[in-house]
């Protein structure tokens, strides 16, 4: 691992989110990516003209019953006579596919790329396509949350955490979200008991503990050295960017956190210089699409030690209001979660936050912030780094 | 003798709904209605259908023209047999056809009875149905001009179904594929037909892996190697789930669903605990394979059961199930 | 910018594969390229494949493809919805950064087991254009017929290009349409599959895999005696409706070439080789055109390999073309070849690399 990351410095120029909510029934296709693109090219101050290449992606295309979605979208997202590549990497896609457009400034191949993940699954069904029928095979997993819940329970076996921690964090993210006017979940009268009296899914995740599923589209216009210092207004340096996959269901495989989880850390961590993440980093946009992944994530992550993350739930570090280590201010997955945009939402709410344009669920003075996005059986991770100031 | 090999049929089917957004909508809106209507650009082109974006600058196009129902042929090809899931059940012809109006071709149908009586040029006219949505199949095709038009004018002249602008569409898609299990799957499945479960066996370290794979995932190495599986083993993880699956409506709920570590396996593999109440499952618990009766057998893993307990001691829980999840402090970065 | 070189590749195309998952297809295809230059995954920087979970029939379908790369201990690893040809250069990109100095690509695809011609209808779009289901045949026939009823070609000519891959591809194992002595009367005799389209004038569908391995300046030199120097990559995209542009053109093959180029130093046609994608001659045409490469007639010899009409596995004949070329370079057959890329209907997305011997 080399300190310091090489190729162009790039940033984050600009951001455009649309409004997550269930079923975007106003709009197209082309005209739910087009509001996110468009707010973000506004952010930016660009316009079509200006951006050289487009990376887009999202969950696999079943969802929407489109195959190769960027063949259609090429005229809605301005990229006529321009390069376009589609990222595919499961859950974690949104935060690769930004990883993949900072390659592109990174490698000095383009100057100003446009990136944006999406989701517009409300056309299909999202239990339907996450689970299509597979031909001999015993089908007995109701969904993501059978996969994950044996790996909490672990957790909490191991860690002893007491048994609310994960109500605890849902309860969070969405008395969060009620500070983030694009969060598909708005709940202003959830208490914590309702949280925890809701109905198990999942033994131990209730449904009040799992993500919605959205529609949206996230985006951001990354540009070059040159066009971050151009910039009128704040832009969003990256620090570090890292990428890890691991196989699946194998003999000693870390499932509570896997090594590709804690490899990608460390290489992202050591590119920006990082070497205490706790009190290095200011914010934390991390993927949690059950409650319990927070503890579990911030220990895997090195902002906490082994069995300790629960504690930081517990004390109140990773609220938004006191917290030293906010996490998921946005409100996170679990109030939002377009699965192809939900990745790129945490890299763009991580800029945001450096650049002092969360709004209301901006942490004072952040100056360093943490983006991260997983996918697969927790196989697939992308993370970044940016920082207020250039690297 | 070879037992001949497994195949199933694989349907990927769902009646997708899509919300149009104003442009698609009014198009779909025209169609319902008996007309045909595309976007005009700033600079007077008519694009047909209509383009929501120009695709030379990236700007939306919002302004709605009305064309004709009639125009010509500018390429076209035969279809026979019709494709599975198209609006045709005969050999048709499928062409761009350029209303008079419009500045592009849209693609659609032609009605006509072979390939001979098909043309570049041809001017054709609106075929409708007579019952219309808000769909593109709400024109049955395009037929060659008669001398009046009258096929086109005739759906233009009636009044709108309603007034409401149309907002969605559905348009299922239903693909289907031959599922053909690989030959260690072929194997594998075959052998539970006979009662038996079997691994493969990685060659790199010997780690047995259960259902086989094929291959080793850590070492990306071919792995050939059987072995039989006891059918006993123990609780490495499980998970008690409260939603019914789609599909299985025989599942009561709540129900436990397992990681299965075989005696003899390296890894687990899901299968449904039963045969005691759901809170005396716990990690480590020993579990034996209740079969199905020996007459409902079949190639397929769905021959055992459910998993019952065999009230052996339990497996300690730091021994139990993928073990590394403990990991030896100092392992970890 | 940073050289970069194709140093390795695999190939595996065959009618169809009935018995063998995506994995077992890799495995073989992903141990040959890396062994061939005596890589381990432990010493690959950065890998990157290409698959469509369409042709599976399954969501997340390249996920379980990983278990052939050997994944563990974890890799910095990315995957597109795409030919493998854009895995390349997404790969290409990476190792211009400088943080890495070897890449490994690989891209499969099986579509036996679907219909492949109608699977691709639901990549048009979905409000006007797919719920009819243009299958993939009809769509490249409309180009055809306008090709021809411009006058640019005949069918003849056509017939000439569907010689040459057949031609070409005698001898090679990865070719499923291969004849030394076919003639233009014999694909002219040939029924019309999708009028004016004979059955040699489209692409013979295979099911197969391809692995490319990548390294970057000495590193390459040390690998491979004689490395496939990319030096120019491009790609571009036209629009998407097929009414909206003119099929008999390609400006974005065009586009491509032309910035590959710039980066090249050379003219996309001062080649020895072209490898092209195209699903039908009348494509093949079009593409020739578009890059000047001069037909039938001209001093490039196009499709060595037979091309991707002689085996076209979808998701993969991209990067089979590359590999292909990169083959004749690292032979000692071609100082100088272009390798094409294309996705979408009708040419509608192409890419470009451009490639030369030391």
């Amino acid at each position: 691992m080399t300190v310091g990351t090489l190729g162009e410095r790039t940033a984050v120029l600009g951001v455009g989110q649309t409004k997550y909510q269930s079923t975007r029934g106003d709009v197209s296709i082309a005209g739910l990516v087009r509001e996110a693109a468009i707010r973000a090219l506004e952010d930016a101050a660009c316009t079509w003209a200006d951006i050289d290449a487009v990376v887009i992606g999202k969950a696999p295309d079943f969802f929407e019953g489109l195959m190769m979605p960027e063949l259609f979208l090429a005229d809605a997202l301005g990229c006529v006579g321009k390069p376009i590549l589609r990222v595919h990497t499961a859950g974690s896609v949104g935060g690769s596919t930004a990883l993949v457009a900072a390659s592109l400034i990174q490698g000095r191949i383009h100057r100003r790329v446009l990136t944006i993940g999406f989701e517009k699954q409300s056309e299909s069904n999202a239990t339907w396509a996450l689970s299509l029928p597979q031909p001999f095979s015993v089908s007995i997993n109701a969904g993501a949350g059978g996969y994950f819940s044996p790996i909490i329970r672990r957790y909490m076996a191991r860690s002893g955490a007491p048994e609310l921690i994960g109500c605890m964090v849902a309860f969070k993210d969405r008395q969060h979200a009620l500070r983030n006017p694009y969060a598909h979940l708005h709940q202003p009268d959830l208490t914590f008991d309702q949280v925890v009296e809701a109905p198990m899914l999942w033994d131990p995740i209730r449904f009040s503990e799992t993500c919605p599923s959205s529609d949206g589209a996230c985006a951001m216009v990354l540009g070059d050295e040159a066009a971050g210092d151009a910039a009128d207004g704040p832009v969003a340096w990256v620090h570090g960017t890292a990428m890890r996959s691991e196989a699946n269901n194998f003999p000693g495989r870390d499932e509570v956190s896997p090594q590709a989880s804690r490899d990608a850390a460390a290489e992202v961590f050591a590119k920006a210089g990082i070497t205490d993440p706790r009190s290095e980093i200011d914010v934390v946009e991390m993927y949690v699409p059950f409650s319990w992944y927070e503890p579990m994530w911030l220990e895997s992550l090195g902002f906490a030690e082994r069995d300790q993350g629960w504690r930081m739930v517990e004390d109140g570090s990773t609220n938004l209001d006191g917290g030293d280590l906010p996490v998921n201010c946005s409100g996170g997955v679990l109030s939002s979660n377009p699965i192809g945009a939900s990745g790129m939402i945490r890299f763009a709410e991580a800029a945001l936050q450096v650049r002092g344009m969360a709004g209301d669920h901006q942490v004072d003075g952040a100056r360093r912030a943490f983006g991260h996005a997983y996918g697969g059986g927790a196989q697939y991770f992308a993370m970044w780094v940016v920082g207020a100031d250039k690297p | 003798m070879d037992p001949a090999p497994l195949r199933a049929d694989l349907v990927i089917e769902y009646p997708f709904t899509r919300t149009t957004g104003p442009v698609v909508g009014a198009f779909m809106t025209g169609l319902r209605d008996g007309r045909i209507v595309g976007s005009r650009r700033a600079d007077g082109r008519v694009f047909v259908p209509p383009a929501e974006v120009d695709p030379e600058t990236g700007d939306a196009i919002t302004d709605i023209v009305e064309v004709a129902s009639t125009g010509v042929v500018e390429t076209w090809t035969w279809v026979d047999p019709p494709r599975p899931g198209s609006p045709w059940a005969q050999p048709h012809g499928l062409a761009l056809i350029r209303l008079d109006g419009a500045d592009t071709p849209m693609l659609h149908g032609v009605l006509v009875d072979s390939a001979a009586d098909m043309a570049t040029g041809l001017r054709v006219e609106a075929v409708w149905r007579d019952e219309r949505v808000g769909h593109i199949t709400d024109l049955v095709g395009f037929a060659p001009e008669t001398a009046d038009g009258a096929a086109g004018e005739a759906a233009a002249a009636e009044e709108p179904v309603s007034g409401e602008p149309v907002r969605s569409i559905r348009t299922p898609i239903r693909l289907e594929y031959d599922f053909i299990p690989s030959a260690a799957a072929q194997e594998y499945l075959h052998a539970y037909a006979e009662k038996r479960i079997l691994g493969n066996r990685s060659p790199v370290d010997g780690a047995v892996f259960v259902p086989p794979r094929g291959v080793d995932p850590r070492h990306g190495v071919e792995a050939t190697e059987m072995v039989d599986l006891a059918h006993t083993g123990h609780v490495g993880n499980f998970c008690v789930t409260h939603l019914p699956i789609p599909g299985r409506s025989d599942l009561p709920t709540p129900y436990v669903s397992a990681w299965i570590h075989l005696d003899g396996a390296d890894i687990g593999f899901l299968g449904l605990v039963s045969g005691c109440d759901l809170d005396e499952v716990r990690i480590g618990m020993r579990v034996r394979a209740v079969w199905k009766p020996d007459d409902e057998l079949g190639a397929t893993a769905e021959n055992v059961r459910y998993w019952e307990p065999t009230g052996e001691p339990d497996v300690p829980v730091d021994r139990a199930g993928n073990r590394a999840w403990q990991g030896e402090d100092g392992d970890h970065a | 910018m940073r050289e970069v070189a194709i140093v390795s590749s695999a190939i595996h195309q065959v009618e169809a594969l009935t018995f063998t998952t995506d994995v077992q297809l890799m495995v073989p295809l992903i141990n040959e390229a890396r062994d061939a230059v005596g890589l381990t995954q432990a010493d690959i920087g950065f890998t990157c494949s290409g698959s469509s979970d369409f042709l599976a029939g399954q969501g997340f379908s390249f996920v379980q493809t990983l278990d052939a790369v050997g994944a563990f201990p974890p890799i910095a690893e990315s995957h597109v919805e795409m030919d493998g040809a854009f895995a390349l250069y997404e790969a290409w990109v990476k190792l211009q950064i400088g943080e890495i100095d070897t890449a490994l690509v690989y891209s499969y695809g099986k579509s036996s087991p679907g219909s492949r011609r109608d699977v691709l209808a639901v990549q048009l779009d979905p409000y006007a254009v797919a719920p009819l289901w243009p299958d993939a045949h009809a769509v490249a026939a409309l180009q055809a017929r306008l090709l021809l009823e411009s006058g640019a070609v005949t069918a003849e000519d056509l017939a000439a290009i569907a010689v040459r891959s057949q031609r070409n591809a005698v001898g090679n194992p990865n070719a499923l349409r291969a004849s030394a002595d076919v003639t233009v009367d014999d694909v002219l005799a040939g029924g019309v599959v999708a009028d004016p389209l004979r059955a040699a004038d489209l692409a013979a569908e295979a099911d197969g895999g391809c692995a490319v391995v990548l390294a970057a300046g000495d590193r390459a030199r040390e690998l491979c005696e004689r490395p496939a120097w990319i030096r120019g990559i491009d790609h571009r995209i036209d629009a998407h409706g097929l009414g909206v542009r003119d099929l008999t053109r390609a400006p974005s093959a065009a586009l491509a070439a032309g910035k590959a180029a710039e980066r090249a130093g050379f003219a996309a046609n001062d080649v020895d080789v072209a490898e092209l994608h195209a699903a039908s001659t009348a494509q093949a045409h079009v593409l020739a055109t578009e890059m000047g490469l001069g037909g039938t007639g001209g001093s490039v010899r196009i499709d060595p390999s037979g091309g991707s009409l002689a085996a076209d596995t979808l998701m993969a004949a991209g990067l089979v073309r590359i590999a292909e070329a990169a083959r004749r370079v690292s032979g000692g057959e071609a100082h100088r070849a272009l390798a094409h890329a294309s996705s979408g209907p009708c040419l509608q997305q192409n890419l470009v690399c451009l490639l030369e011997g030391e």
